[in-house]
């Protein structure tokens, strides 16, 4: 119940959010929310069940390339995502039946073949997929109008998708299944001697967090209103694991932070490339290397330093505080 | 029957290369238990520095060995400042700290040297000579067959005969019974990331002229195939990384050559599920004590 009024506040305070906030920053409210349902089921399958997945900027690619195709076919815009969403969950069972045979290094290893593959298949069915030039697609207006601004539109699409993706994977891992996954991902084992399928419970991760990724992808799409293999390669797989680990492994909270991080970065790090006047050629490439180079380096020290990511110093900056009776009765 | 010829030297040729980094990949699993997923990030680094030095004394092998020397130091640098560092607690941490590195060297070798893709000369002609109207060998090929036998060579005496060799064996079968009997462990361990890194960066420099060119990414997907390859022969045999390695060559010459080009990348996924789905552990890994 606490769960539903939560959302519902969220709902509620981003609705006007968007109202305040100028178009351009509600477009990176919406780019927020459409890593944040790929963060959250990442962090489902990797924090909480164990399995570490390089593939998911590929089920994305996925879920926005079906968008993209039922956008030109039938244009009704539920539709097209509920179909991404169908075809990515089938694509995440087959991978997710592999999956659950496979452990540490030998899952990442597949996943990483699929996320280094899969953006060369938009090339094998170029006259559908559109090859390296990808395809563009059309979405109707916001039925309030046409003076209704574009990007809050987009922005209430996108939040949409991920407060209902936070409120699913939140009651799944409050549930007995969510328990399940953490009981497979700290020793399986053990899991097992409780009496849980552990090779179901990892299938249902993967399909439960492919879903949550092709719909992310798919309203990735919806914001830019085109795919391309560009926009879903390697490094965007990369970014994800990146968010979720530097946010905090295992929790929902930490999905929120990686989204935020994943979208206020390149930000960050352009405007300070901005503050000093560089030579064009130089800030030319520092423009899309940089946030590579600082995602990178954050990785590595959040991973030696500090493993609970951001999540983790809230909550340990949380427990330093004195509890609020305890003040009160000491007096 | 000429093309089942030619797709069979170009699939040797190529996966000669693939069993290489294949076993840079089996050296460092063996001794720390690690998959180094930024092993094609390391050796498209060490490429660059051949680059550079080939662009500054005029002189290919003088780059090339630059990018020999290059490769060992880098995996030094990674071992002594980060790899050391991760907590071993869950096996997950070391690949994740490895994807941090790939996308760090890649965003500096980006920064330093652009995103374009830039020519990679290959040290020998790569046409193939004809013997009896049938195109056969080309030079470079011969130099790849050559190059890949004295280094695999090298290692199988390294590991097999000498002392080394035998600590470096027993650092990583039994650490601490090492470490009672006086055998420096941490420094077996650095000395493999050097060793594999020294074969990584070897592997880069004949595989890179093959492809499109150098570019910060130029090693993504041979780095799958390469993966592919070490897991087809079992993450802990050198004698299957090289095994696996000519098999996945073959594999792909063939699909390339008699499918189309553009068939390749999945065949590379569907031939990693169908070895991973039949033996969880590779073909040619002996298998481990069983576990309840």
């Amino acid at each position: 119940m606490r769960r539903y009024a939560a959302t519902l506040g969220a709902a509620g305070a981003l609705l006007g959010l968007t109202y305040l906030l100028p178009a351009f920053q509600n477009y990176q409210l919406a780019t927020v929310a459409a890593y944040l349902c790929a963060t959250a089921g990442l962090t489902v399958l990797t924090g909480q069940c164990g399995q570490l997945s390089l593939g998911h900027g590929a089920l994305m690619a996925t879920g926005a390339y079906t968008v993209a195709l039922m956008q030109s076919a039938v244009g009704s815009l539920p539709l097209s995502l509920a179909a991404g969403v169908a075809v990515t969950t089938a694509a995440g069972a087959v991978i997710g039946l592999a999956a659950a045979r496979l452990r540490g290094p030998y899952l990442a290893g597949v996943t990483l073949a699929v996320a280094v593959v899969v953006p060369g298949i938009t090339t094998m069915f170029d006259d559908v997929l559109g090859g390296d030039q990808g395809r563009t697609f059309y979405l109707a207006p916001p039925p309030f109008g046409y003076d209704f601004p574009f990007e809050r539109w987009q922005a209430w699409i996108a939040l949409t998708a991920a407060l209902l993706t936070m409120l699913l994977l939140g009651n799944l891992t409050a549930s007995r299944y969510g328990r399940a996954f953490r009981a497979v991902r700290d020793d399986e084992v053990a899991a097992r001697l409780c009496g849980i399928h552990v090779a179901r419970t990892q299938i249902l991760a993967f399909v439960v967090s492919a879903a949550a990724a092709g719909l992310g992808g798919g309203v990735l799409a919806v914001l830019a209103l085109s795919v391309s293999p560009g926009a879903f390669s390697l490094t965007l797989s990369l970014f994800l694991v990146m968010a979720i680990v530097v946010g905090g492994l295992g929790s929902l909270a930490g999905a929120v932070w990686g989204a935020i991080l994943l979208v206020a970065l390149p930000d960050l790090t352009a405007r300070v490339t901005e503050v000093f006047a560089l030579p064009p050629a130089l800030a030319q490439r520092l423009e899309g290397n940089l946030p590579l180079a600082v995602f990178g380096i954050t990785l590595i020290v959040v991973m030696i330093l500090a493993p609970g990511g951001i999540q983790g110093l809230v909550r340990r900056a949380r427990s330093l505080l004195p509890p609020v009776p305890s003040v009160n009765r000491g007096r | 029957m000429d093309r089942l010829v030619f797709l069979t030297v170009d699939g040797l040729s190529r996966g000669a290369v693939y069993a290489t980094m294949a076993l840079a990949l089996v050296l460092i699993w063996r001794g720390a238990r690690i998959v180094n997923f930024a092993q094609g990030a390391m050796a498209v680094a060490a490429a660059y520095v051949a680059h550079s030095v080939t662009a500054a004394t005029g002189s290919f092998w003088l780059g090339f060995a630059a990018a020999i020397a290059a490769g060992p130091a880098l995996g030094w640098l990674v071992e002594r400042l980060v790899m050391r560092h991760v907590g071993h607690d869950r096996p997950l941490n070391a690949v994740i700290v490895a994807l941090g590195l790939v996308l760090l060297i890649t965003a500096v070798l980006g920064i330093v040297y652009g995103n374009e893709f830039r020519p990679a000369p290959a040290a020998f002609d790569r046409t193939a000579l004809q013997l009896g109207g049938v195109p056969l060998l080309s030079p470079y090929d011969v130099f790849v067959f050559g190059t890949v036998a004295v280094t695999v060579g090298a290692l199988a005496l390294l590991f097999t005969r000498s002392r080394v060799g035998l600590r470096l064996r027993a650092s990583a079968f039994a650490p601490e019974v090492s470490r009672l009997l006086g055998v420096n462990v941490s420094g077996m361990l650095l000395l493999g990331w050097v060793l594999a890194a020294g074969v990584g960066a070897l592997a880069g420099m004949l595989i890179i002229p093959t492809e499109f060119g150098l570019h910060p990414n130029a090693m993504d997907r041979s780095f799958v195939v390469a993966f592919t390859a070490a897991v087809v022969g079992g993450l802990d045999s050198p004698a299957g990384a090289v095994i696996g390695g000519l098999a996945v060559g073959l594999v792909l010459s063939f699909v390339g050559g008699y499918l189309g080009d553009q068939v390749t990348p999945l065949a590379i996924i569907v031939l990693l599920l169908a070895v991973l789905l039949i033996r969880t552990d590779g073909l040619f890994a002996t298998p481990a004590a069983r576990r309840i």
